[in-house]
């Protein structure tokens, strides 16, 4: 394969914003079909009360996307965030069984979650195990003490106040609260990443660990801080699940962990690190999130909107290889273009770090 | 090989006289095999829908009469069903069951599309494919967003499904749930499949009319805690205490904790200590699938009457062996029938889901909104071999 070497250097920054400005191009593209295609297909997608329910259904993914681009923009990833969820939904419904004040339950899911990104950090970067691997294990891990803390039962006594922050809409307008969390979050988020020395190192973290580490830049602590980002972020994400369905169960969220990952991939981020933007992975999630909202307004079953859904998602991958090969005047440069233009990166950017 | 060849060789005389005895053997097992069928169902002939205390059986309206099935008199009052129907052009009722693939309600759904049809609204089922509360939560928003007329649903989680019902009722639809209810304040009739009075005595009675009002009796149950099998227990008992009944003994109360081992095991225990034991009834769907296999494996079946609730899926093979002879549950077309009967009337305006009011449900006659918002869909249906096999759940 054609694996040049991507220099570090100052031509880069440009060419990565030409390349994935045409993916981002591409996505709004995606964006405009499902919306289209909603509104073939159901008389009441364009309808104002839909906005509400198209973002709420998608809220918890969307928010859990947030820290899952930066983790796999290092070079990593996370599979265990929908068990991690699924625990603190948990947690946040024994702790409330107990009779604590929801602040207090609310605080310790939050907490436990932050744990369990903990867990999955150290064991990555003290143990130097694959990320992969660890968050495969703990998947499993954080979903077995889930099922072993509450069995088949389900909390869902919560007070009035909580389900209509899981439910309800900002008074006044059609937003749903999850909505609001999720901005806030995204603007946090887009700063760190896009505006700060912090971003910059996971993009070199990402490009290529070694060549960070010797750039003084402290790849442990990056890493390990992004787990928790997740694990904490994945508990709040449990959190207004559980308002929003006002109940606890061990099964909560359960394959959740799929659409993130595969909505952050069709946002354009390289599945082996060092390429991708939020604002990919935002025009991404408004796609899947339409999609899926569009195909079930007109009674198309869960099942059809995931293989939709991966159908998209692979399209998105070969497409833009296919496009590659059939136009031969860009072969020259060719395989870089592909290995920056989002996903398209996956199928041969397997270049190992340079040096 | 020798054997063969002998056989051949003897020829054509001795091969008919071994049909002839084959034959002979066949008529005597199937006559003895009537008999044994017959037998009981004599006395059913006699008592028809009466009980051993003298009363009807289901406590009401014939319960055999009630429960047309599938294939059932949509014909029987055409113009009843038209009642609830004044807005019929706009009436789109969905189901929304516990999960979509299961037996139980595959069939409820048939008995909503009967109903659809003779009101002439719309009717749709959706649902997740594996029982799922949350999912049920997106289901019900969806619907709410697609202005439905109404909303039938069996609940996987009474309180999580709630605050969405809530909402959609908000906007204007109207909310039944049957099967399994919901917060009370999350829908306007709960259509309920089972009255645990009704439930507990016909099981007796069934037995009574097997066993001609004599024997001893045991009960196989779940869990020695479980709600709902104690609640019929004590329905049953009180049903024993009627005149009528002296001559019928509960000997014993066992408990195989809805564990077919457990069952199995303690039904042959029962055997042990009983053996004049004449009727068991179990009223777990678990413990009478093992009671009947336990009969079997003792060779019991047909000696020792065995009814209780089941499902006919479950309890088919031991319904053409003979081992259970009737068994009861309730008619799941007919609860999908009423769910969409009481959905027309809510949307028609003819009732609001206030204690006192009636509606006409088709085919299945009038109904009173009960205490709570409840509709009892009325007496258990009695399976027997005639009919079990026009029900698959």
């Amino acid at each position: 394969m054609s694996a040049t070497t991507v220099a570090p250097g100052a031509g880069r920054a440009t060419e990565r914003w030409a390349v994935l400005a045409r993916w981002e191009t591409l996505l709004v593209g995606l964006l405009l079909g499902s919306v289209v295609l909603g509104a073939v297909r159901s008389p009441f997608f364009l309808d104002g009360s839909n906005f509400g329910l198209l973002v709420s259904s998608f809220a918890e993914k969307a928010i859990m996307a947030l820290p899952m681009t930066l983790i796999i923009i290092a070079g990593e990833i996370d599979l265990s965030v929908a068990s991690t969820m699924g625990l603190s939904s948990v947690v946040l419904g024994l702790a409330w069984r107990d009779g604590h004040p929801l602040w207090v339950c609310i605080a310790l899911a939050l907490l436990v979650g932050a744990v369990c990104g903990l867990t999955n950090g150290l064991l990555i970067t003290l143990l130097g195990l694959p990320s992969l691997v660890v968050t495969l294990g703990t998947l499993a891990l954080f979903r077995g003490l889930a099922q072993g803390l509450l069995k088949q039962d389900a909390v869902s006594d919560y007070p009035e106040a909580f389900r209509t922050f899981g439910f309800g809409k900002v008074p006044g307008t059609g937003v749903p609260w999850s909505a609001v969390v999720f901005a806030a979050l995204l603007a946090l988020f887009a700063v760190v990443l896009h505006r700060s020395w912090v971003g910059r190192q996971i993009y070199a973290l990402g490009s290529s660990p070694e060549a960070a580490r010797y750039a003084a830049v402290r790849v442990d602590r990056i890493k390990v801080a992004l787990f928790v980002a997740s694990g904490a972020i994945a508990a709040l994400a449990g959190v207004i699940y559980t308002a929003r369905i006002s109940s606890s169960r061990s099964d909560n969220a359960t394959g959740f962990e799929l659409d993130v990952i595969a909505a952050v991939l069709l946002g354009g981020v390289s599945i082996f690190g060092g390429r991708g933007t939020l604002l990919g992975v935002v025009l991404s999630l408004a796609t899947v999130a339409t999609l899926r909202n569009g195909l079930a307004l007109s009674n198309v079953g869960a099942a059809t909107q995931s293989v939709a859904v991966g159908a998209l998602l692979i399209g998105s991958v070969l497409l833009p290889n296919a496009a590659r090969r059939l136009a031969p005047g860009r072969v020259g440069r060719g395989g870089r273009g592909g290995r920056r233009g989002g996903p398209a990166s996956t199928a041969e950017a397997h270049d190992p770090a340079p040096g | 090989m020798r054997t063969t060849a002998t056989k051949t060789v003897r020829g054509e005389g001795a091969r008919l006289a071994a049909l002839r005895l084959l034959l002979i053997l066949a008529v005597a097992l199937v006559g003895a095999g009537l008999g044994t069928l017959r037998a009981p169902a004599r006395v059913t002939a006699q008592d028809a829908n009466t009980s051993c205390a003298g009363e009807p059986i289901g406590a009401g309206a014939g319960a055999e009469a009630t429960g047309s099935p599938a294939a059932g008199s949509p014909a029987a009052s055409p113009d009843a069903g038209a009642s609830p129907a004044a807005g019929g052009a706009d009436l789109n009722v969905a189901f929304l069951p516990k999960d979509t693939t299961n037996p139980y309600f595959v069939t409820a759904a048939t008995g909503g599309e009967e109903a659809a049809a003779e009101v002439g609204g719309q009717f749709q089922q959706v649902g997740p494919a594996s029982a799922n509360a949350a999912e049920q939560v997106t289901f019900i928003q969806t619907l709410t967003q697609q202005r439905v007329s109404a909303i039938a649903v069996s609940a996987n989680d009474p309180d999580a499904l709630a605050p969405a019902l809530r909402e959609a009722i908000a906007q204007g639809i109207k909310v039944v749930s049957y099967d399994s209810d919901v917060a009370p304040d999350a829908r306007q009739i709960f259509v309920n499949q089972a009255d645990s009075e009704q439930i507990g005595r016909i099981q007796v009675q069934i037995l009574g009319r097997l066993l001609g009002c004599e024997g001893e009796i045991a009960i196989l149950s779940a869990a020695s805690t479980a709600t709902n099998q104690n609640t019929w227990i004590g329905f049953m008992e009180d049903e024993l205490a009627k005149p009528g009944y002296e001559n019928m003994t509960l000997v014993e109360t066992a408990y195989g904790d809805d564990d077919p081992q457990v069952s199995f095991d303690r039904t042959v225990e029962l055997l042990t200590a009983y053996p004049d034991l004449g009727g068991i009834i179990s009223p777990t769907t678990v413990g009478i699938a093992a009671a009947a296999a336990a009969l079997e494996q003792e060779g019991r079946g047909g000696d020792v009457q065995l009814t209780g609730l089941g499902t006919p899926n479950q309890l088919r093979e031991f319904v053409q062996s003979g081992t259970i002879q009737q068994f009861a549950l309730w008619n799941p077309v007919d609860l999908g029938y009423l769910a969409y009967q009481a959905s027309a009337a809510l949307v028609a305006g003819t009732i609001t889901g206030a204690p006192g009011e009636t509606f006409e449900a088709g085919r299945l006659g009038s109904y009173t909104v009960g205490e709570n918002g409840q509709v009892v869909l009325g007496p258990p249906f009695i399976f027997t071999a005639e009919n079990i096999d026009q029900f698959n759940f």
